[in-house]
């Protein structure tokens, strides 16, 4: 039993602070502006130099064979900086559904890919209501003479309009069953709508499949038996995005507190008002909390797969409360200049706000634990 | 980062849960569960003692003063299997742990030599001299005062004065009081940490009735108390430094034992709303998960907290522990009423007697204040933890 980072660990963490402290507020905002919503450059790096995204995949697929601990801590390092790239759906998504789902010699082509930096995935999951899996799945997979065809809406995708390959959740004819399919976005019959989304750190499409036809070789996995790994995928997700708040809360914590040092206001820095400093301590306890949250869930991944729903449901709701608290505070204690569209803050609030709705609201995951748990049931929240 | 633990760390396991199954299957059988603070008071001590026995008390200790040298997962462990074995709630624990590990860390060579062994063994008890009426969040406004005076048996202390909130002074043998030794002296300088012995008629315990109802803390007057000039530890004059060390081992592996009472608390609250249907209510449920998932925070700073120290670090999770459990109990204190409803109000018996959950209720009040406010909670995470300017202070 040993609760803090290992030396290796710690190093993983020095060196993408170190990589990521050139990634300042401008190219944050021309990254935004460029097309697709994320800075090329910045992507070649991590994918293709730094070899982040095979840092959790397999030795053997050309990874680092680390784990979720390890994955977990660049996801922080990356939302300390709200760094908009393809690496949250192509590897904390996308390889983990992969992983969870497809054969094993699928998996050995894909990880192999993804590890090599040479794919960008995204991921076609909910449909337009915004419920997560399966709730929400909104694409049907019927069988036709000569193959297999994709019809309905697909939403909240995201990086689907730069994306090199595109993972489809459908509906059986019997509901229950689901499957999971790779096709490439430019297949007929498929259109990407890109969203004006309230983030504006991570682009989201709907996806629309028009009759697509398919071959049996779309399928990863098994026809009709995704529902389990879907369910562990989206778990390995959920801990990641819960990283992700984690280092945007903690960041959003350091910038207010630097603020109030500054300002002054009364003749003195705001930061000696006890009004304001016993709202700075409230935020720190949150990250705090949060913070055990995620590190305990990235473990759980790693070590203890009886428990991963649990810390997932946890991390998730908790972690995402948490930067949303300390993004609304940051704003407040930030006075009028947090209320520009110049002041990043906002830009931490707004990707607070959809941090907390992706793969199931805070509310919702809390009454997945509860079931978890063998609490019994009441009707889930919608979203 | 390890969760897990080594198959010889399974192997105490086994030998603590053995052991404490025998224990409370058998001679102990009517200590199980029992978590009142100071309920069945002989039955209680004679458990130290046999804890003592085992060397089961104070597993972390060196083992030349009782204890067994005891890992942090070994002692994480031992909590584990304590609140798993429904032990009862530790009434020697302002010995084992504040004035022992204080004295381990502070004390001299005779000091640790005479204080420590009888603290492992279940044979001494302590409480703590530190609030006074006009020293409670301002702590370093101590009044009582302590000279070095020449007595029959060479010299030693006379203390004058009096501490307020002294639980379990009604039946300790020794307590740590924090002195103002220097005449003259103002705020933290001049504060010296005395080992002064309580069965003596210099001095008096007075039991405060809480809103509970109960009796847990008193008064304790000190009239020309005496203690020997070497019950001082650290130097004179250094007792600020001493004080504020022995808060630090508040935030130790008791915490994990702590959040067991918690849980039985939490699951109580589970069971009454399972019963009256509010486990249905989707208001109620979320307050559920949100207690569940606090309590399960707890467990996880504790365990970063206690990595950390091993390490010799005292980081951030430490600053926020105490605030963040202690909110969490008042919430589930306000849960617990909520679910219990109109009937929670009518009392288990007269003259003023409350079942565990109304208990809770009233009781976490105090959580928010004791041990540091969470005003002060703030003020010591935004001026230590975050760097902010200062409060300004008098004297």
């Amino acid at each position: 039993m040993q609760f803090v980072h290992s030396e290796e660990q710690q190093m993983i963490r020095a060196s993408a602070r170190s990589f990521l402290e050139s990634y300042d507020s401008a190219r944050l905002r021309a990254a935004l502006a460029a097309p697709g919503g994320y800075e090329v450059a910045l992507w070649q790096q991590i994918s293709s130099e730094l070899g982040w995204c095979g840092l959790a995949i397999p030795e053997a697929y050309g990874g680092a064979g680390l784990g979720w601990v390890e994955l977990c801590i660049l996801q922080e390092e990356q939302g300390r900086r709200l760094a908009a790239s393809p690496f949250f759906a192509t590897v904390a998504l996308g390889a983990a559904l992969v992983r969870e789902c497809a054969t094993a010699s699928q998996q050995g082509e894909l990880l192999t890919h993804v590890a090599a930096g040479g794919v960008r995935i995204a991921c076609a999951l909910g449909g337009p209501d915004g419920r997560p899996p399966p709730e929400g799945v909104a694409v049907s997979l019927e069988s036709r003479a000569g193959g297999l065809v994709l019809s309905g809406v697909s939403d909240f995708v995201i990086h689907a309009d730069s994306a090199d390959l595109l993972l489809v959740l459908a509906r059986g004819e019997d509901p229950q069953e689901l499957s999971l399919l790779m096709l490439p976005p430019a297949s007929a019959g498929v259109s990407i709508e890109p969203h004006v989304m309230l983030d504006l750190t991570r682009p989201m499409s709907r996806v629309r499949f028009a009759q697509v036809r398919i071959g049996e070789d779309a399928l990863l996995g098994a026809r009709g038996t995704a529902a389990a790994g879907i369910g562990r995928a989206l778990d390995l997700a959920r801990i990641a995005l819960a990283s992700e708040a984690l280092g945007a809360a903690e960041r959003v914590l350091e910038m207010t507190t630097e603020y109030v040092k500054q300002r002054i206001q009364f003749g003195r820095a705001i930061g000696s008002f006890q009004a304001l400093k016993h709202r700075l301590a409230d935020m720190m306890i949150e990250v705090e909390a949060a913070r055990s949250a995620a590190w305990y869930a990235a473990c759980v991944a790693d070590e203890a797969p009886q428990e991963l729903p649990e810390a997932a449901a946890t991390a998730k709701s908790y972690c995402c409360d948490a930067f949303y608290n300390c993004a609304a505070s940051a704003i407040q204690l930030h006075g009028g200049l947090g209320f520009t569209w110049e002041h990043e803050v906002q830009l931490y609030f707004k990707r607070a706000r959809a941090s907390a709705t992706l793969l199931g609201s805070p509310a919702w995951q809390r009454e997945r634990l509860l079931r978890a748990l063998e609490l019994g049931a009441t009707p889930t929240p919608v979203f | 980062m390890q969760l897990g633990f080594t198959a010889a760390e399974e192997r105490f396991r086994s030998e603590a849960a053995g052991w404490l199954e025998a224990q409370l299957a058998g001679p102990f059988r009517d200590l199980r569960g029992e978590s009142s603070m100071s309920g069945k008071l002989e039955r209680r001590m004679a458990w130290e003692r046999e804890l003592g026995a085992a060397r089961f008390s104070c597993i972390g200790w060196p083992q030349e003063f009782g204890g067994r040298d005891a890992t942090l997962a070994e002692q994480v462990i031992f909590a584990e299997e304590y609140a798993r074995a429904g032990a009862p709630g530790r009434i020697g624990h302002m010995g084992i742990e504040l004035a022992g590990p204080t004295i381990l860390a502070f004390g001299t060579a005779a000091q640790k030599a005479r204080f420590l062994p009888p603290i492992a063994r279940g044979e001494e008890f302590w409480c703590q001299g530190y609030s006074e009426p006009n020293a409670g969040s301002d702590l370093a406004n101590v009044r009582t005062r302590a000279e070095l005076t020449q007595g029959q048996a060479g010299p030693e202390w006379l203390i004058n004065g009096q501490k307020i909130w002294t639980s379990l002074a009604q039946f300790a043998d020794w307590s740590f009081v924090v002195c103002r030794t220097e005449e003259g002296s103002r705020g933290h300088r001049g504060l010296s940490y005395l080992l002064v012995p309580m069965r003596q008629s210099a001095v008096t315990v007075r039991p405060i009735r809480q809103m509970t109802g109960e009796a847990e803390f008193n008064e304790t007057f000190f009239a020309d108390a005496r203690t020997a000039a070497d019950n001082v530890v650290g130097a004179v004059g250094d007792g600020w430094r001493i004080a504020m060390g022995t808060l630090a081992f508040e935030r130790g592996v008791s915490t994990l034992g702590q959040q067991m009472n918690f849980r039985n608390e939490l699951d109580a609250i589970i069971a009454a709303a399972r019963a009256n249907g509010l486990l249905g209510d989707p208001a109620i449920r979320q307050r559920l998960a949100h207690a569940h998932i606090g309590l399960k925070l707890m467990r996880y700073s504790a365990l970063r907290m206690l990595s950390n120290a091993q390490e010799g670090r005292l980081a951030n999770e430490a600053y926020t522990y105490k605030i963040f459990w202690a909110t969490w109990r008042k919430k589930l204190g306000e849960l617990a009423a909520d679910v219990l409803g109109p009937a929670g109000e009518i009392a288990a018996a007269a003259p003023y007697e409350w079942e565990l959950l109304m208990r809770v209720f009233l009781g976490a009040r105090a959580d928010t204040i004791y041990g540091g406010t969470n005003q002060i909670q703030r003020n010591i995470i935004a001026e230590r933890a975050l760097g902010l300017p200062r409060e300004p202070r008098g004297g």
